[in-house]
């Protein structure tokens, strides 16, 4: 009997506590779908799809459970994922918005590096020609240079360089509808992130010699991105290397280390750590997260940054005190740097 | 009224929940590496501690006590938290989502926290009328919030002093604990 009555009792208290939590959830539910609806407001919502759900609106509940990314739009960028951090309170800080896509050209195979295999008189047009013995380069990934990209583009974002027989696509001018990407019958072209540190130009999956008897530019699958990548991002697949964005630092040693400069890297927009002399309290913790030994400085004083510095910005999230800055490098990188830096001085 | 201030001082400090009686060890440590989030969840503690007493006091005297079932008190009082955990979960989400988030997994895990169990308990075991409940509750939600916010300062500077590494993370923070704990013994002789 007392089992009975001890198992009525748990179970009233129980189904008296769930009404008041059932009762509470319909007051509070109110309130969470009034941030959806602040949400869905504040998305383009064109139902475009890009973010990867089936619209704005599905978006945007998306983002209140906390499933979706609160820059998932690609559409709204920066400023429409800064806002919906606001509404859902979320640090605006680590919004980094989803960028825009331009296409990419992934041959750097013009003829003063990959010469042509025969002389091409017919139809000037990349899938005729390509139809010919596997087109005119002597790499069968290359780009014809034939211009059937910049015959579809709409926006005059490429240019044939008749010279070398390769297309020069403006980056600035392009907008990522991807016509060019579907027509090329090389597939030589990608929609990639319009800002990228680090980037492989060269899509020719063939190893050794394979690719280095055809082009003097491309990826011969040597392995020393991968080796010289500190942060795990590049990975060989199919005979070429692959960037994972997420990992990827921005350090550029990949680029540095490719001996056929197959990796592209952002050298105009290379960064640097800076500290603050002021705020640096001398922890070294800097100094024991920086995988190039580019920092110096003894404990208690103020740290200096060498010129070996390759700007993969590990130390700015490790400073206690936040005195390390990212800025964009006005000298080349030095390896050495660290052998005559003075040790004094900042 | 001098029972009253007993039971505080008591509660925050004599017998510090964290310090002395070692409960709540879980968030203590797991929570502790921001000042901020320390003090959300410090408070959050609080609350439902506070409650908690306050629920489980009534409970216990006018439903348990009556029936003769006070053999059934930590199930009750297990089913009291978690229902006040799920309540300060929704109210927290929709009025502080920052907090929410920082808190992430340890809120959910207050209803795992010994030191609220504990709470209650002590309460019927010292034979609390409400009022010394609700304040015992108070007192040692108070204690616990004192120790994690000291801890979380603590440990916001052993973050950028020089550790061997193999005593860096939670090795260094389990010392420091330990002798916080023995810092806390010392307020031993406060009360008698």
């Amino acid at each position: 009997m007392e089992i009975v009555s001890a198992g009525l009792l748990l179970g009233a208290i129980g189904l008296a506590f769930g009404l008041i939590l059932g009762y509470a959830s319909k007051l509070f539910a109110v309130k969470s779908s009034e941030q959806t609806l602040m949400v869905r407001a504040a998305l383009p919502g064109a139902n475009c799809g890009g973010c990867g759900f089936s619209g704005c609106d599905a978006f945007a509940s998306a983002i209140v459970e906390g499933s979706a990314p609160v820059n998932g739009c690609p559409v709204g960028g920066t400023e429409v994922a800064r806002r919906i951090a606001q509404i859902i309170g979320q640090d605006a800080g680590d919004v980094d918005p989803m960028q825009r896509k331009v296409a990419t050209l992934l041959c750097r195979g013009g003829t003063n590096y990959c010469l042509p295999k025969y002389n091409y008189h017919g139809v000037r047009d990349c899938i005729a020609a390509s139809i010919v013995s596997d087109g005119t380069k002597s790499c069968h990934f290359a780009c014809l240079g034939l211009g059937t990209c910049a015959s579809v583009c709409a926006f005059g974002a490429i240019r044939v360089d008749d010279r070398i027989q390769l297309v020069d696509i403006n980056r600035e001018r392009c907008t990522g509808c991807g016509k060019c990407v579907s027509v090329c019958p090389k597939q030589v072209i990608s929609l990639q992130p319009f800002k990228q540190p680090v980037r492989l130009i060269c899509h020719a999956n063939e190893r050794g010699r394979v690719v280095t008897d055809n082009c003097k530019a491309g990826c011969f699958s040597c392995g020393k991105c991968v080796n010289a990548c500190k942060f795990g991002a590049i990975e060989m697949v199919n005979n070429l290397p692959v960037i994972h964005p997420e990992k990827c630092t921005g350090c550029m040693m990949c680029a540095e280390a490719c001996p056929t400069d197959a990796i592209w890297a952002d050298y105009q927009n290379r960064r640097e750590a800076a500290i603050d002399s002021k705020a640096c309290i001398g922890c070294s913790i800097c100094k024991k997260a920086c995988q190039f030994d580019a920092i110096i400085g003894e404990r208690k004083h103020p740290h200096i940054i060498t010129n070996s510095c390759t700007g993969c910005s590990q130390c700015v999230a490790k400073c206690p005190k936040k005195a390390i800055g990212m800025r964009v490098r006005t000298h080349l990188r030095d390896e050495y740097s660290q052998m005559d830096a003075p040790w004094t001085n900042a | 009224m001098k029972d009253i201030a007993f039971i505080v001082i008591g509660g925050i400090l004599v017998n510090n929940f964290v310090m002395s009686r070692f409960l709540g060890c879980c968030p203590f440590l797991g929570v502790s590496k921001k000042l901020e989030t320390a003090i959300g969840m410090g408070v959050a503690v609080t609350f439902v501690m506070t409650l908690a007493s306050l629920i489980t006091y009534i409970l216990n005297t006018y439903l348990l006590s009556r029936l003769g079932m006070v053999y059934m008190q930590t199930l009750v009082f297990i089913v009291v938290i978690a229902a006040l955990v799920q309540l300060v979960e929704m109210v927290l989400r929709n009025y502080l989502p920052m907090l929410y988030n920082a808190l992430g997994v340890y809120l959910p895990l207050i209803t795992t926290n010994c030191a609220v169990l504990g709470v209650t308990i002590l309460n019927v075991t010292s034979g609390y009328n409400l009022i010394q409940s609700v304040v015992n509750g108070f007192a040692g939600g108070a204690g616990f919030t004192l120790a994690i916010c000291l801890f979380a300062g603590i440990r916001e500077r052993l973050a950028i002093s020089d550790f061997p590494d193999w005593m860096d993370g939670f090795p260094g923070a389990l010392i420091t604990a330990g002798l916080m704990s023995v810092a806390f013994q010392g307020f031993g002789g406060l009360i008698h």
